[in-house]
């Protein structure tokens, strides 16, 4: 990013929030009953952040938003790579699989939330079966086709060298396929918190999608976009930590061409 | 890897696998393992999903829900496809709009699409306006993304010989810029029939007095599991038949441009 791009970016940013205080504060043009004018929204977060809105503070919804789609994310990571590695390297196993999955696939996860809840109820199990269902086919997809990129001569190499088959995953399948592995995390995380955060509009008893559903209710501007900004900040956080996990295990990346996207 | 597989082995293997899911759900509801307002048998999910075009459920037949959801998509749809696509690709060709748009836009992609609906029943309330909303701030962002990548990566040599000719900033849009960048264009726009599509339906169970995903909630409500499920399958039939007849459509496209 130049100076140039960045002295722009800058004063777009300002121009945007001199525009939000002026709409909504200074000349009334937008009510504060359809968007919240900046002091409404401080009040807003000063409330929820010491006081607590929907049960809890700030904070604590946030926890409990963000360790929910951590477990939905890790029983999604624990069973879609192995099934995509299963898949990618026995084509037996996805022939067996594959009709299954194509079944399955078009149903958008968010269509399962009311089925989770006649499962589960209004709890956290119900919101980790629906995290799980949504990051599991990138993981899964994303595994697959990595393992069916992996350069014919490595598999060759290895299997002249008489690699038995579990160390044949584990040390020649798995990392070659670990880029694109992170590809499908990445688009798995996204889509955890998408369907979290829907499921928590739909029916919670706590967490951020909670706070936007009381915050619907009560006609209250100013919490509402506390509680859009908590959730994109989560998201965020999570990503980021994410792509440390990624520039940690795929370091040996940094010494090949970067692809192009 | 191991060796490939002829093709009646594909089809006996892949038939097995469908056999044992569809098997599993039947025995474990048939013979009574769990309440079937847990999960009913697949023969009573089927004959649900055909008893619903004829006897409405929260207010209207399956078709009726179906229109109305289908209606909502494409106006989201078609909102994101034409405030996406020009804008993209104009700031692919203008640099300050680049920068002017560009920190707005990453500042508000990390807003899930789901998470503007209290905002979106406030405004535009939860008849038709509310989820539209919803779809298209779901179809928006890879409408925008991918004119945008196109724009920029169109052939240098094709901008310069219109450059050399004098071509002025509209036609330099729509008669290089668009065309070139058409391919990347139609896969944004089918990313983004997947996303709107997805949107909807979380829409719908959340804001909505009609439609397929409003029916499910409804259904939720009054534990009437068949009818969650048949609409599970009415949402999963209609996704595939947009993704299907895009791919169509892309690839009549392609094939009038000569890309292929």
């Amino acid at each position: 990013m130049g100076p140039r791009r960045f002295l722009i970016g800058f004063a777009t940013l300002s121009a945007l929030g001199l525009l939000w205080y002026g709409a909504t504060s200074v000349t009334g043009l937008v009510s504060s009953g359809r968007f919240p004018s900046p002091i409404e929204t401080y009040t807003a977060f000063q409330q929820i952040a010491w006081r607590g809105y929907a049960g809890g503070t700030l904070p604590a919804h946030a926890l409990h938003s963000i360790r929910l789609v951590a477990m939905g994310f890790a029983v999604a990571v624990a069973t879609g790579v192995p099934l995509g590695l299963l898949m990618g390297s026995s084509r037996k196993a996805e022939a067996l699989i594959n009709p299954v999955f194509l079944l399955i696939r078009p149903i958008p996860p968010l269509a399962w939330i009311p089925l989770a809840i006649l499962w589960l109820g209004l709890g956290d199990a119900a919101k980790i079966m629906v995290i799980w269902f949504a990051a599991f086919v990138p993981a899964v997809i994303n595994t697959f086709s990595g393992v069916r990129s992996i350069e014919h001569p490595v598999i060759e190499a290895a299997r002249m060298l008489g690699t038995p088959p579990w160390r044949f995953v584990m040390e020649v399948v798995a990392p070659a396929a670990s880029p694109m592995i992170f590809t499908g995390l990445r688009l798995s995380l996204q889509a955890s918190w998408t369907t979290l955060v829907a499921a928590e509009l739909v029916g919670a008893l706590f967490g951020l999608g909670r706070v936007l559903n009381l915050a619907q209710q009560d006609i209250y501007p100013g919490m509402i976009l506390v509680g859009m900004i908590a959730v994109a900040l989560c998201g965020w956080m999570t990503t980021r930590f994410l792509a440390f996990g990624e520039a940690r295990a795929l370091a040996w990346r940094h010494f090949e061409a970067k692809p192009a996207r | 890897m191991d060796r490939r597989l002829s093709h009646s082995e594909t089809i006996g293997l892949g038939a097995l696998g469908l056999m044992s899911l569809i098997g599993l759900w039947a025995a474990i509801s048939g013979f009574g393992l769990v309440p079937d307002q847990f999960l009913p048998t697949p023969i009573a999910v089927i004959g649900r999903f055909i008893d619903l075009f004829r006897e409405p459920f929260a207010g209207f037949t399956l078709q009726q829900h179906l229109s109305s959801s289908l209606m909502r998509y494409l106006y989201g749809l078609l909102l994101a496809a034409v405030i996406g696509i020009p804008l993209g690709l104009a700031m692919g060709w203008f640099r300050t709009l680049d920068d002017v748009v560009t920190p707005i836009f990453e500042g508000l992609r990390f807003i899930a699409p789901i998470a503007w609906v209290p905002f979106a029943a406030l405004w535009f309330g939860t008849g038709i306006g509310g989820p539209i909303m919803i779809i298209f701030a779901g179809a928006f962002p890879p409408c925008l993304i991918n004119a945008y990548r196109g724009a920029r990566f169109v052939e240098p040599r094709l901008i310069e010989a219109a450059r050399m000719l004098g071509t002025g900033h509209r036609r330099m849009l729509m008669e290089i810029l668009l065309p070139a960048s058409l391919p990347s264009v139609m896969a944004g726009v089918r990313v983004a029939a997947g996303l709107g599509w997805q949107s909807l339906v979380g829409a719908e169970l959340i804001v909505a007095s009609a439609g397929v995903g409003f029916m499910m909630v409804q259904a939720q409500a009054s534990v009437q599991t068949p009818t969650v499920m048949a609409g599970m399958i009415a949402i999963g039939i209609t996704g595939l038949l947009i993704d299907v007849a895009l791919r169509q459509g892309e690839g009549l496209l392609r094939h009038r441009l000569g890309a292929d």
